[in-house]
């Protein structure tokens, strides 16, 4: 479950702290003078599929960014199960069991579906120069672990059939499937999923969805950046609202849409 | 058959020549093709190679007036070797320096360092003789065998060999998951350091690795020639490696391999034909052609085939 903590403009709402796998405290980080995320604080909850919407410019890619470790913030902390990995480097983060997705996909265009997904397996001994040459029977043993992970990982998201096939051929959303596979295949604890509809036909859409709810009936956690409201609404509980780099709103999807702060972000209005 | 021993002798003097530069163009091709880092500092890593491996293997100047007063005499193996770890040792702290850059940042680092080694061949005499060179350096059986088409035969079969171990270690890595990690460093960095990948560290190995595979052609190039000089490593020698491996294909070790020979044919046979067809007065001038032919290679490739002979398809940028 996720709940948001005090913020300046926001009702203090009541939360207990057992069961919080990412806790974000007062995160700030600037832009010269932009102050894209402004004192954010909130917690997601073991198991959840936590909804951050907000309006175009709310702050809600740059907090993501914070969080995976693209960005060193200004200020605050984020700790991941208890452990600090704010301005850790993003393969810390990653190591630390938090895995991530682009709002524009970033497959690697000219290798396959299949070794895309397998870059992203962690562990891997044959990584490592010298294990290639000194220990190829592990090399060789761990190659064939992360084949299987991998295959399985494609298949579950429907892409068996294009396995070989260079991921630059694949379709927006096939890409967003990939690219969910891939986060996958590390078995992480908690996802960051940026915009995981945007540009994706409604059959692949309900596909993305499915996918999403049948991984975390398994037992991860999601934090969801998504600008389509049926999807937010169906899936995520609950839902963060950011406008201006400030947390405005959370709760349900129903307490949510009926917040006038909330509407009057979306209209266009300035947020007092 | 007399008649035949000169065309004998060109043709193994020709194939020594590509097999070393072809072991330079792997060593490119590790860095460029697989992983992106785009060094155009090539001549000053084979410099390295070609001045740790002489200065190792070759005695000081003797007599009076002698100017490079460095110098061990140690077996050429232990020169290959040297020269090998030596330029794999100054890629290594060049890339812990330079590789924060990226792209023409990166290259123009590269190419200020292989003039900075340039210069510091050219001026620190002591140590390489400066203008002079090291001369004498020692050939591989050269007492033993009798002229120079018996040694040329032989160093033929010394270098295709270093050849196809390189190529062979390279084909094993490229298929490792070492070199699938750097593939994907090559297509999006963002992305493989979001998988948890360290993208710093595995850019420094593809560097230092290629590194020391240019300083291993530039200490067998030593060891045939017998003699080297600071104008032996010019930018020009760049220019050569990464034409070779572009019209071969990057990303691809057959392509370096089989562009080294097509670039070095045309070099070979356009410096022949200019001899045979310019008079003697304007041959210093008219050996600027033989680099602008090649350019212009360069250029019909690009335009035409970007992927090289050999090379996999270039990707398209990702559009969502």
């Amino acid at each position: 479950m996720l709940y948001f903590r005090y913020t300046r403009n926001v009702p203090h709402i009541a939360a207990h702290l057992s069961g919080s796998m990412l806790q974000i405290r007062d995160l700030a980080k600037r832009f010269g003078g932009n102050r894209a995320v402004d004192g954010v604080s909130f917690d997601v909850h073991k198991g959840a599929i936590a909804g951050l919407i907000g309006p175009n410019g709310a702050g809600k890619t740059t907090l993501f960014n914070c969080v995976a470790g693209l960005y060193r913030p200004d200020a605050g902390t984020i700790t991941l199960d208890g452990n600090r990995i704010d301005g850790k480097r993003t393969s810390l983060v990653h190591a630390a069991g938090l895995a991530r997705t682009f709002q524009i996909p970033r497959p690697f265009p000219a290798m396959s579906v299949l070794e895309n997904v397998l870059v992203g397996v962690p562990g891997q001994s044959g990584e490592r120069f010298w294990a290639n040459w000194f220990a190829p029977t592990r090399v060789a043993a761990d190659e064939a672990k992360a084949r299987e992970t991998a295959r399985a990982w494609i298949d579950f998201v429907g892409l068996g059939a294009l396995e070989q096939a260079p991921a630059r051929v694949l379709s927006g959303g096939q890409r967003k499937l990939l690219e969910l596979a891939r986060a996958m295949v590390a078995d992480p604890r908690l996802v960051l999923l940026d915009e995981p509809a945007a540009g994706v036909n409604p059959a692949l859409l309900e596909k993305i969805i499915d996918r999403i709810a049948e991984i975390n009936r398994r037992g991860t956690s999601f934090l969801i950046v998504e600008h389509n409201m049926d999807m937010v609404m169906r899936l995520c509980h609950p839902i963060a609202v950011m406008a201006q780099g400030k947390l405005i709103a959370f709760g349900d999807a129903d307490s949510v849409r009926r917040n006038p702060t909330v509407v009057e972000a979306y209209l266009g209005g300035a947020v007092a | 058959m007399s008649e035949f021993l000169p065309v004998l002798s060109y043709a193994t003097f020709f194939l020594v020549f590509a097999s070393i530069f072809a072991t330079m163009a792997l060593g490119l091709n590790l860095q460029w093709g697989y992983t992106g880092l785009f060094n155009v500092g090539v001549a000053g890593f084979v410099a390295v190679g070609a001045y740790a491996s002489a200065l190792l293997t070759t005695p000081p100047d003797a007599g009076p007036g002698a100017v490079r007063v460095v110098g061990l005499g140690l077996p050429i193996v232990v020169g290959w070797i040297g020269g090998t770890v030596a330029a794999g040792l100054v890629a290594a702290a060049v890339g812990f320096a330079a590789l924060r850059l990226r792209h023409d940042y990166l290259a123009i680092a590269t190419f200020g360092i292989a003039v900075v080694i340039q210069l510091v061949a050219l001026n620190a005499q002591k140590l390489t003789g400066g203008p002079f060179g090291i001369q004498f350096i020692p050939k591989p059986f050269d007492a033993q065998l009798d002229g120079s088409l018996a040694f040329n035969a032989l160093y033929l079969a010394l270098t295709l060999a270093a050849l196809g171990c390189v190529y062979a270690a390279l084909q094993r890595l490229a298929a490792s998951p070492w070199g699938r990690v750097l593939r994907a460093i090559r297509e999006d960095e963002t992305a493989a350091e979001a998988l948890g990948k360290r993208a710093f560290a595995f850019r420094l190995q593809s560097f230092a690795i290629g590194g020391a595979i240019m300083g291993f052609g530039g200490a067998l190039y030593a060891h045939f020639v017998g003699y080297i000089a600071p104008e032996d490593f010019l930018p020009i020698l760049t220019f050569q490696i990464w034409t070779m491996l572009i019209v071969g294909g990057a990303g691809s070790n057959r392509g370096a391999i089989a562009g080294t020979v097509v670039v070095w044919a045309i070099w070979t046979i356009a410096g022949n034909g200019l001899r045979e067809l310019i008079p003697a007065a304007d041959q210093a001038r008219a050996a600027s052609l033989q680099i602008v032919l090649v350019g212009v290679l360069l250029a019909a490739m690009l335009l035409w085939r970007p992927q090289g002979l050999l090379g996999p398809r270039p990707s398209k940028s990702p559009s969502a």
